[in-house]
């Protein structure tokens, strides 16, 4: 179970939360080709380490958080950019 | 420096092996006769060669039936097996053993329904006890919606000749005594069916298709981590590994939940997210269930293994990972839907639970297809259903690696239809890997 540190609410329980998925993904300029957007829609990093992800707090403030998380130890280091 | 010869790089005699011989009740009795003493390892344990014309990296169900078929039905016998760890405690060991060809887009229907074709046969194909039990497996529906989706399903497979026939609420109770037809919030409308379904000893379908590979000349070689691959002017010459270079024609990747890992190595991003997945097995009781069972108003699935133990299994955790553990909620919420089906269920003890890693694609759907270094090829994106895939996925893959082309049951599994808007979409979700 994961507990995530939530800025607005204090450390909470995983099953408060909804997961949004990759956070570092960013849409590609209107004009790029659909290759860019291809990759932009289906492939992810999806590393076995550091990954920055959205959860959203909907049992609480009802905010979208971008947590950084360990996906092997399941570390949380930061929130919002924040320790 | 001086060029390495062939000799220097070749292992000093490799160890004795024996033939493991036919297994048969008459060979039983023979080695009962000398207290079993006689019994000899069911495969060789190989020392990496410098080179192979293929390279598998991955010993789980599907790098072991690649090469396999490789070694068996296509000629090509200079093929290595490569795995980080011992053979067979990946998914292929993990997982909830159904073996089904309920899918919903014809393509899979077709490829899963081949698949069971071979589990049919696959015991005498190996000589090799695999407990393939076609027991049935039943799925509930709730709702009129439902069942019209289900009819429209059990259609699409009767048309490219799988079975699966409707159960009504009777039948159905005469079938799973122990089922809540009328629980408070999810009744039961009634079935559907597919007879042929069922499930196989997982370990012994590793152990199995790596007996058959060995026999036939390939390398499997344990405790050998693949770190690197190493291309030149765009084309794989082989793999690092901490056991040294391995040279390689082709290489194949069968790493399963580790496929963007190891893909990213050869510098390719893949449209996949790693997620756990867990299952679970009950203490041991007397037989309950003599089908594989399906909450259609959840994600559940329960059937009782040979031992006892009632096996059952639910949703992904919903969050990317790489631990082979699992979330509590989800432990929760599991044996939730399991009560609601079989309230029996409430009176026993989980005994054992356990996680895997699990490479969930962006359409819910496999990739075996050609990478985009030449020589480089992948077996993968399995989700959660790849354990039943294990004889065609590797039999498929064994074609693609031996022709250079797909398989004709695995066309729409290239990795090219992501770019090229032909995603096969069967859950019909869209691209959220985590939402089926
Ligand atoms: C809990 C659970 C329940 C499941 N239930 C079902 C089910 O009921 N029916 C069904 O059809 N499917 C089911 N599945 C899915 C199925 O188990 C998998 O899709 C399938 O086993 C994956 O293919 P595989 O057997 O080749 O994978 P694996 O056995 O995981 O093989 C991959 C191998 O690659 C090795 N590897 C990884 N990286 C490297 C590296 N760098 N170098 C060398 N080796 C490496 C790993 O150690 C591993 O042994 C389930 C999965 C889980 C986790
Ligand atoms: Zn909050």
């Amino acid at each position: 179970m994961l507990r995530i540190p939530c800025p607005h609410c204090g450390t909470r329980d995983e099953v408060e939360f909804h997961y949004g998925g990759d956070a570092s993904v960013r849409r590609p300029a209107a004009d790029a080709d659909t290759a860019a957007y291809a990759a932009y829609v289906y492939e992810r990093t999806n590393p076995r380490g550091w990954h920055l992800e959205w959860w959203f707090h909907a049992a609480g403030c009802r905010q979208w958080l971008e947590v950084r998380r360990h996906t092997v130890s399941h570390a949380i280091d930061t929130v919002n950019g924040k320790p | 420096m001086t060029e390495k010869t062939a000799q220097d790089v070749t292992p000093s005699a490799a160890p004795a092996f024996k033939s493991t011989g036919r297994y048969s009740a008459l060979r039983l009795l023979r080695e009962a006769l000398s207290g079993h003493r006689n019994w000899t390892r069911a495969w060789r344990k190989a020392e990496p060669r410098s080179e192979y014309e293929v390279v598998i990296i991955g010993g789980g169900g599907h790098g072991l039936a690649t090469a396999y078929y490789l070694a068996n039905h296509f000629g090509i016998t200079n093929v290595a097996v490569i795995e980080k760890g011992p053979i067979g405690l990946g998914n292929v060991g993990r997982n909830t053993t159904i073996i089904r060809s309920t899918y919903y887009t014809p393509e899979n229907i077709r490829f899963y329904d081949f698949s069971l074709k071979l589990w049919e046969g696959l015991e005498q194909e190996l000589n090799f006890n695999a407990m393939v039990s076609q027991r049935g497996c039943v799925y509930t529906y709730h709702t009129d919606g439902q069942r019209d989706a289900m009819t429209c399903r059990a259609n699409d497979m009767r048309l490219v000749g799988a079975d699966c026939v409707e159960l009504d609420r009777a039948a159905l109770k005469s079938l799973i005594p122990a089922i809540a037809l009328d629980n408070g919030r999810f009744p039961i409308m009634g079935a559907f069916m597919q007879p042929r379904g069922g499930t196989v000893r997982h370990d012994a379908v590793a152990w199995g298709y790596a007996r058959g590979a060995s026999e036939a000349g390939v390398d499997i070689i344990e405790h050998c981590e693949v770190t690197g691959v190493r291309q030149q002017g765009g084309r794989v010459t082989g793999v690092e590994t901490t056991r040294g270079f391995i040279g390689a024609g082709t290489v194949c990747l069968a790493v399963a939940g580790h496929s963007s890992h190891v893909a990213a190595m050869a510098g390719i991003r893949l449209p996949i997210e790693s997620h756990a997945l867990q299952a679970f097995v009950s203490e041991a009781i007397k037989p309950f269930l003599d089908v594989v069972l399906m909450f259609g108003a959840g994600h559940y699935y329960v059937s009782q293994s040979d031992k006892g133990g009632m096996v059952f299994g639910g949703n992904i955790d919903r969050h990317n990972t790489y631990a082979q553990r699992g979330t509590q909620w989800v432990a929760q919420e599991v044996a939730a839907e399991g009560v609601a089906l079989l309230p029996a269920l409430a009176n026993l003890r989980i005994l054992r639970q356990w996680g895997g890693v699990m490479d969930m694609t962006m359409d819910g759907s496999p990739i075996i297809s050609r990478l985009p270094v030449d020589g480089l090829v992948m077996n993968g994106g399995w989700c959660y259903g790849g354990f039943k895939a294990i004889p065609a996925g590797g039999y498929t893959t064994a074609h693609l690696i031996a022709h250079g082309e797909s398989h004709p049951l695995t066309t729409h599994m290239d990795l090219a239809r992501f770019a090229e808007g032909r995603t096969v979409d069967e859950p019909g979700t869209g691209p959220f890997p985590w939402a089926h």
